[in-house]
């Protein structure tokens, strides 16, 4: 089955994007990224950017309301998935606790819904 | 002639209800995962057993009786849901074997998964003892609730959650491999010692509830060895609970006094269940494996050593407390240290050992402050022994134990 690992930064991680590739904690994604792919169990990922050029959208008795920023107002913010094929939450929580997300922010581990339930939503 | 009456049909179904229900649940649940539709099933099995059983008589295989009402009822619900693709496997799994074949043999035991599955680290740790109560000895949620001062709702609703993390969260249901088999093992464990625990500390005198929860706790632990026989551990965790269980007569006096171990009456100790708790904590120990529950049964078994006219050997306790200290740095056991420490080497020693302490960790520790107030009361320091005798009275839930205290104070 499929899990998401979902990758919650402090303020702190997001900063250290701006110091690029001479930060040593990007080294540390890139051999995990790595260790995924070897293990064949990777199925896609992706990155988003800061919280700061989020923006939120309710639509309320048929008013559009634009938030600036993100959803929640908590210090960890989203700031990546991770999809992964694996045969049991055990495994997922044994690559999230490898993931270089996990040792300074937070990273959850959701599986995906179940078939029956996204052909509900796409048809 | 007509000996069977109905109400031996209904201890019957009770008999029958309380041994096989944690196997039932397990079988019918172990490949859908499904634990509210496994008891679901299972309680609609035991209200037709209610109706057939006194007419028909109780069936030679009762439990093959109930797994067969159990499955039927199961595949009428899958039926019933069909709409929802996701139910065709469920349903192809549960036709799999004919019943016929599960009539006639043995079913496989399953239970041990379903321990596994109830103390997974992805569910909630709180939940682990409730989990287990309802699954395997199928407690209910307002029964469970109580023991856990609860609401009702609030339980009903965090067994709820839990289960649908068990069934959607992709728990497995199997045995942990061998590495990850120790802290798998411990969390159930910790879980069947929390629900004696809740049957301990709720024990005022001659509460019907807390006695069957220390005796759930028990049984829990008894089918647990069955399962993985000669497991030094599960044996450990078995001895302290027997150990405890056998002084329970002498823990309050005829007025529902409190009583300290120390000035309990060893005759009053059960020696049969002393006895049994000395034989699995021998044969845990034979196995060169020590654990935090061998070590915390020796420690008792120190004790009880007073049943057969010993005195209390502090020095082997100290050196008990030291080893568990190793395996499991818990409050409880650091403040058990001190009192050992205090008895063996005076309460000065006791003192210095509790003062090492992180002082922020013990503010809502009822035990530190029980032990702290004892021992600045034997050095003579009687104001910061009052100071902290309000505290452990303050903090003390059982009110037996807070009228004892109140009279230590003076």
């Amino acid at each position: 089955m499929q899990f998401a690992l979902l990758i919650y930064h402090t303020p702190q991680e997001f900063d250290m994007r701006k110091n690029n590739y001479s930060n040593p904690h990007l080294g540390a994604w890139r051999a995990y990224y790595r260790a995924l792919v070897d293990a064949g169990v990777y199925v896609g990922a992706d990155a988003l950017e800061v919280p700061e050029t989020g923006t939120t959208v309710r639509l309320r008795d048929g008013k559009r309301r634009v938030q600036d920023g993100p959803y929640a107002d908590t210090k960890e913010q989203l700031a990546g998935f991770i999809i992964l094929e694996l045969p049991s939450v055990d495994a997922a929580l044994e690559w999230a606790s490898r993931c270089p997300g996990a040792s300074i922010g937070a990273v959850e581990v959701r599986p995906l819904a179940k078939e029956a339930l996204r052909r509900g939503f796409t048809g | 002639m007509n000996g069977i009456t109905q109400e031996d049909t209904h201890r019957a179904i009770e008999r029958v209800a309380r041994e096989s229900y944690g196997r039932l649940v397990a079988y019918l649940s172990v490949h859908t995962h499904d634990l509210a539709s496994a008891e679901d099933a299972l309680s609609s099995a035991l209200v037709s057993a209610l109706t057939h059983w006194p007419e028909d008589g109780v069936p030679q295989n009762p439990e093959a009786w109930l797994m067969t009402a159990a499955r039927r009822s199961l595949i009428d619900v899958v039926r019933h849901q069909r709409v929802a693709k996701a139910s065709e496997p469920t349903l192809k799994l549960l036709e799999e074997d004919s019943m016929e074949t599960i009539v006639a043999a043995e079913f496989p035991d399953e239970r041990l998964k379903l321990l596994f599955v109830c103390a997974h680290p992805a569910i909630d740790s709180a939940m682990h003892t409730p989990l287990m109560l309802q699954t395997v000895l199928g407690l209910d949620a307002a029964r469970i609730a109580q023991a856990f001062l609860i609401a009702p709702k609030t339980m009903g609703q965090r067994l709820f959650r839990a289960k649908t993390k068990i069934r959607s969260g992709g728990i497995p249901f199997e045995i942990p491999r061998e590495r990850d088999l120790p802290e798998r093992l411990d969390a159930v464990l910790e879980a069947i010692y929390a629900a004696f625990g809740i049957g301990w500390d709720d024990m005022a005198g001659a509460d019907q509830r807390g006695r069957n929860l220390a005796e759930e706790a028990l049984w829990l632990a008894r089918a647990l060895l069955q399962l993985m026989p000669g497991e030094p551990e599960i044996q450990g965790l078995l001895a302290l609970m027997l150990h405890c269980e056998a002084r329970r007569p002498a823990r309050r006096g005829r007025d529902g006094r409190y009583i300290p171990l120390s000035e309990q009456d060893p005759k009053q100790w059960s020696l049969p269940l002393i006895e049994e708790a000395e034989q699995h904590l021998a044969e845990a120990f034979k196995q060169g494996r020590s654990g935090r529950f061998q070590l915390e049964a020796a420690i008792q078994s120190v004790h009880a050593e007073r049943a057969r006219g010993g005195r209390t050997d502090w020095r082997a306790i100290v050196l008990f407390y030291e080893q568990l200290l190793r395996v499991s740095p818990a409050l409880g056991t650091r403040a058990g240290y001190a009192a050992a420490v205090a008895e063996a080497n005076g309460p000065e020693a006791g003192l210095v050992v509790l003062e090492r302490i992180d002082p922020d960790t013990v503010s809502h520790y009822q035990p530190y402050w029980a032990v702290r107030a004892h021992l600045l009361q034997r050095l003579g320091k009687n104001r910061e022994a009052a100071d902290a005798y309000d505290r452990a009275i303050d903090l003390a839930e059982d009110p037996a134990v807070r009228e004892f205290l109140l009279q230590k104070r003076g």
